[in-house]
């Protein structure tokens, strides 16, 4: 059997259909989930992509939190699904809350788009397995608000307790806290981070790196072999 | 709130003496009489509207339609093409039943005056180009030209113009994977800011703009219709029909990138649906332009409410209302049974769309107001028909004297200590040095097909995910090579771009092309565009691309003062597999360097003479087209065969400048050697066209000298792969950090 993953699609999703090749070459299947409706068409994890949904505007994620589909998706990710947040996907996840800390624009004030080095800092959510701890890999990155910032509270307690999932290295892209690329909730269900693993799946396509495909095997396996 | 009475087709009739603003709408004299003649009466406010706007140099090409159809008249046979000039976009065929569409276009002028708004419209124009040919869009590049890099105002205009381009192309998930930027005091005042589009169909898919089928409904969708982007309509409204009401409105448009996303998605959905019959965006000249052109390619008329438009500002004249350049706005031609559908599908997007008028038997292009005809015209007369100008050219006095301060004769470094220092300095001069600050504001990665993205020599798109089909296309342009010979210096244009995709490995298929010229009123600019026009209708024929569509911007000058003549020539190329992609970078140690073509000591118009001596003069490169096609035959063969690790072109800044950047994009360095017959001056910074730099695996070396030989293309083995330095034996040594920080501090150093 294979694991059914539903990709959500905002007004103004950019990489929802990436996510969903990534998802197919990881083996898995990809099922398109619209943003107003609440249904989730019975998926056994949720991947909210990248882009400007709403266009960024009034506050990046703001809006998106409200579609009728995030009623769903924070219901069932506080009951255990499986939820990824890429980049506005990120943002989304602390707009609603399902996170903790929140995104400022970067602190050069421009967009950046690069490859990124990161170190992962925890492989046991259900989105790293498939990685080691402390391993380094590329992503690509690219993004206007992607300052992660919390209360000095909420960072020791992320740091304390092993929340802390991706850190930038070498260079620290946007100005982020801690150097925090992604973060999980208490659980480890939930995952949000900036860099794009779904655009490092293919070593022809981007940076020519795979160092993504882990994200999407990782749960893969935690969904066949639940 | 006064308005004076309803300008009507009847009350225009009624009273022929009443005298209308033409000059003020930037019409002449004689063009206003010939709307009277055409109408056989004097034309209503909203009549002269449209024909004031869609008989403006920037919609009739009037000055320049007499050299364009040079493009049509010598085009070359091609196979590949499915649709060429006269359309929304070009397209060709790329094999595998798809069809790409593409196009460059121009924003200088908004970009000068608002560079964000005005570089991310130039975004929003050209994308939409592209969707209304039915494709989905896929990639852009931006060829941008500047002032000084280190004058006051070029720090204003490129943060803008970039932050644009980037906060719309970004937002609009397509990615930026080309372009150029150059600086050269010639654009102070007057930056170019040119934006293209790829989007790749099925044939089947492709769309026209034309509106046919009597009773078919005409369906206006996206944004609602504001004051933004009118010019001349607001003195017609409020100088002729309503004094009372303020009307100066920016003159420049304001995009909605989230806007243009929705109006993609929902278009591509109605494509799919086949709900479309005809479809045309609005650009320049909003709804007098799209009314206009599709009901005069259509086979019918069309008759349009224009009370149903719905509005942002609802105190908006019908004049301006004609005119408004508000941005994200379609235009459909649906089947009456279909309207729902289409309907449906722009509400699941959010988008607003409302049927406004329908195709009609006649010939007329009718558009009423409050129950009333305030224009009734021939759309032909209004799209198609504009005047035409035969204007003045000459060969300008300076271009000879120009021409004879020979290049070649400026005095060249004494000693290796100086030939390396002035490297240095060229690696490290604004043209020169990495635009890596300003590409990272743009996405790279969104769709995932991303194959090769600047600073490669082309961009390149996968097309296909089962069978690795790609495109690929490249920009260039030079303004120095084509101010000491227009003819020479598009055609220069041209062979950089066509070696620049076939470096990559894809084949050369058509040309789009944007020029970008001074006043047309003026005889030495007039014959610089003739010049280059024809330049690149000779060059394109030869090659065998023929130019599919482009666009032309005049008026590129500051007082007396025009831009040096820039041609901007776009080559698409195909190829069938993109894993047989070559990458610029260096990729192995040990992997042999052959320089492909002739040097010769050509140094017009080059860096070496603009950095080190301020200089600007002689003559362009020789161009050999012929030997342009060899050239690209042998990287195209050698790519697929396997026989080259990576190639990259050789243009402005010559050898070095391409030894240099393949060393830094791979972090490998390179031992050069001087071949015999070459001093090491012209061999490192002469700029000879047809040439190009590549590494082969030693396994390869005997197979591809065998190639180059039987073809006949002259090949010289100059050096390997090597080190953490860039030596040239005998002269000089530089380390590789070193060479790094020149090349990539100098832009983040005078902008960031």
């Amino acid at each position: 059997m294979t694991a059914r993953i539903g990709v959500v699609t905002f007004p103004g999703s950019l990489d929802d259909r990436d996510t969903q090749r990534a998802i197919r070459l990881a083996g898995a299947e990809p099922v398109a989930l619209w943003h107003k409706d609440k249904d989730l068409k019975q998926v056994d994890a949720v991947v909210l992509p990248g882009g400007f949904s709403y266009g960024d505007y009034l506050r990046a994620g703001a809006i998106s939190r409200f579609s009728p589909v995030m009623d769903t998706v924070i219901e069932q990710a506080k009951a255990g699904l499986p939820v990824l947040g890429i980049c506005n996907g990120f943002q989304v996840l602390t707009e609603a809350h399902l996170l903790p800390g929140a995104m400022l624009g970067n602190d050069h004030l421009h967009f950046i788009c690069r490859d990124q080095k990161l170190r992962v800092e925890n492989a046991e959510t259900a989105w790293t397995g498939d990685y080691r701890q402390g391993q380094e890999i590329h992503i690509p990155l690219k993004n206007m608000d992607g300052r992660y910032v919390a209360d000095p509270y909420t960072l020791d307690k992320l740091e304390a307790e092993g929340r802390v999932v991706f850190r930038y290295l070498d260079f620290n892209p946007n100005g982020s806290l801690n150097d925090i690329a992604g973060v999980t909730n208490e659980a480890g269900n939930v995952v949000g981070l900036m860099p794009h693993p779904e655009h490092a799946v293919e070593p022809l396509i981007g940076t020519g790196r795979t160092d993504g495909l882990p994200f999407f095997t990782s749960i893969l396996k935690k969904l066949v072999n639940a | 709130m006064s308005r004076t009475p309803l300008d009507t087709v009847e009350h225009a009739a009624a009273t022929p003496d009443v005298e209308l603003p033409w000059a003020e709408l930037g019409l002449k004299k004689d063009e206003y009489e010939r709307v009277v003649e055409i109408l056989g009466r004097r034309p209503t406010g909203a009549e002269l509207a449209m024909y004031s706007v869609m008989w403006s140099e920037h919609c009739s090409y009037k000055s320049s339609k007499v050299h364009l159809r040079q493009f049509g008249e010598k085009a070359p046979e091609s196979d590949a093409l499915l649709v060429g000039i006269g359309e929304n976009a070009g397209v060709v065929d790329v094999g595998q039943g798809y069809a790409v569409t593409f196009k460059v276009e121009s924003h200088n002028h908004p970009s000068y005056v608002e560079p964000y708004q005005g570089a991310a419209t130039g975004v929003g124009g050209i994308v939409r180009d592209i969707i209304a040919m039915g494709a989905r869009p896929v990639a852009v590049v931006d060829p941008l030209r500047f002032g000084a890099a280190d004058h006051p105002d070029t720090k204003r205009v490129l943060p803008g113009v970039v932050a644009g381009i980037g906060g719309y192309g970004n937002c609009l998930g397509l990615p930026n994977i080309g372009g150029e930027v150059v600086f050269d005091a010639c654009y102070q005042g007057n930056p170019l800011v040119n934006a293209g589009a790829i989007g790749v169909m099925r044939h089947e898919d492709i769309h026209l703009a034309k509106a046919s089928g009597a009773g078919n409904q005409v369906i206006l969708y996206g944004a609602r219709t504001g004051g933004d982007g009118i010019g001349g309509a607001s003195i017609l409204a409020s100088e002729t029909f309503d004094d009372a009401k303020p009307s100066k409105r920016p003159a420049v448009q304001v995009g909605d990138p989230f806007q243009e996303k929705l109006l993609i998605e929902c278009t591509l959905e109605a494509f799919r649906e086949k709900l479309v019959v005809g479809i045309q965006d609005l650009g320049a000249a909003g709804l007098s332009c799209a009314t206009s052109e599709l009901a005069s390619n259509g086979s019918g008329g069309m008759r349009v409410t224009l009370d149903d438009v719905p509005l942002r500002d609802s105190t908006l004249s019908p004049e301006e209302i004609l005119m408004s350049e508000s941005q994200e706005r379609m235009c459909a031609v649906v089947e009456p049974d279909k309207v729902e559908r289409f309907l449906e599908i722009c509400a699941k997007w959010d988008v607003i769309a409302t049927v406004i008028g329908e195709v009609t038997d006649g010939d007329r292009l009718e558009i009423f107001w409050h129950g009333e005809k305030i224009v009734d015209v021939d759309p032909r007369t209004v799209a198609h028909d504009g005047p035409v100008y035969e204007r003045p050219y000459a060969r300008p006095d300076w271009q000879d004297a120009l021409q004879a301060d020979d290049a070649n004769k400026l005095p060249r470094p004494a000693t290796a200590q100086e030939l390396k220092d002035q490297i240095l300095k060229l690696v490290a001069s604004p043209n020169q040095a990495s635009k890596k600050w300003i590409t990272q504001q743009y996405d790279h990665f969104v769709q995932g097909n991303t194959v090769l993205a600047q600073p490669e020599d082309s961009g390149m798109i996968r097309v296909d995910e089962e069978t690795g089909l790609g495109v690929a296309i490249a920009t260039d342009g030079n303004g120095r090579y084509a101010k000491l010979d227009p003819y020479t210096g598009a055609q220069l244009a041209l062979a950089e771009a066509y070696r620049n995709v076939a470096t990559t490995g894809a084949k050369p298929l058509a040309v789009s092309d944007c020029l970008n010229f001074g006043s047309p009123e003026d005889p030495a600019v007039m014959w610089q565009f003739a010049e280059a026009v024809r330049g690149l209708a000779d060059g394109c024929r030869q090659l065998g691309t023929p130019v599919t569509g482009g666009n032309v911007s005049l008026y590129n000058q500051t007082g007396e003062a025009a831009i040096h003549p820039t041609p901007v020539v776009a080559v698409l190329g195909v190829i069938d597999d993109v894993a047989r992609r070559t990458p610029v970078a260096f990729q192995e140690e040990g992997q042999l360097l052959y320089l492909l073509g002739d040097t010769r000591e050509e140094f017009g118009g080059s860096a070496w003479s603009q950095v080190i001596h301020d200089h600007l003069g002689g003559m362009p490169p020789a161009v050999d087209l012929e030997r342009e096609r060899l050239l690209a035959e042998i990287l195209i063969s050698a790519s697929r065969d396997g026989m080259i690790d990576s190639a990259h072109d050789l243009s402005d800044g010559g050898l070095i400048q391409a030894v240099v950047e393949s060393a830094l994009l791979g972090d490998k360095g390179a031992r050069l050697i001087v071949p015999d017959g070459l001093d090491a001056f012209t061999f490192l910074l002469s700029e000879s066209a047809g040439r190009a730099l590549v590494a082969v695996p030693r396994s390869e070396e005997v197979r591809f000298n065998d190639m180059c030989s039987a073809r006949g293309l002259p090949v010289t083995r100059i050096g390997v792969v090597d080190g953490d330095t860039v030596e040239v034996q005998g002269e000089f040594t530089l380390p590789l950090a070193d060479l790094r920080a020149a090349h990539e501090n100098t832009i983040p150093s005078l902008l960031a």
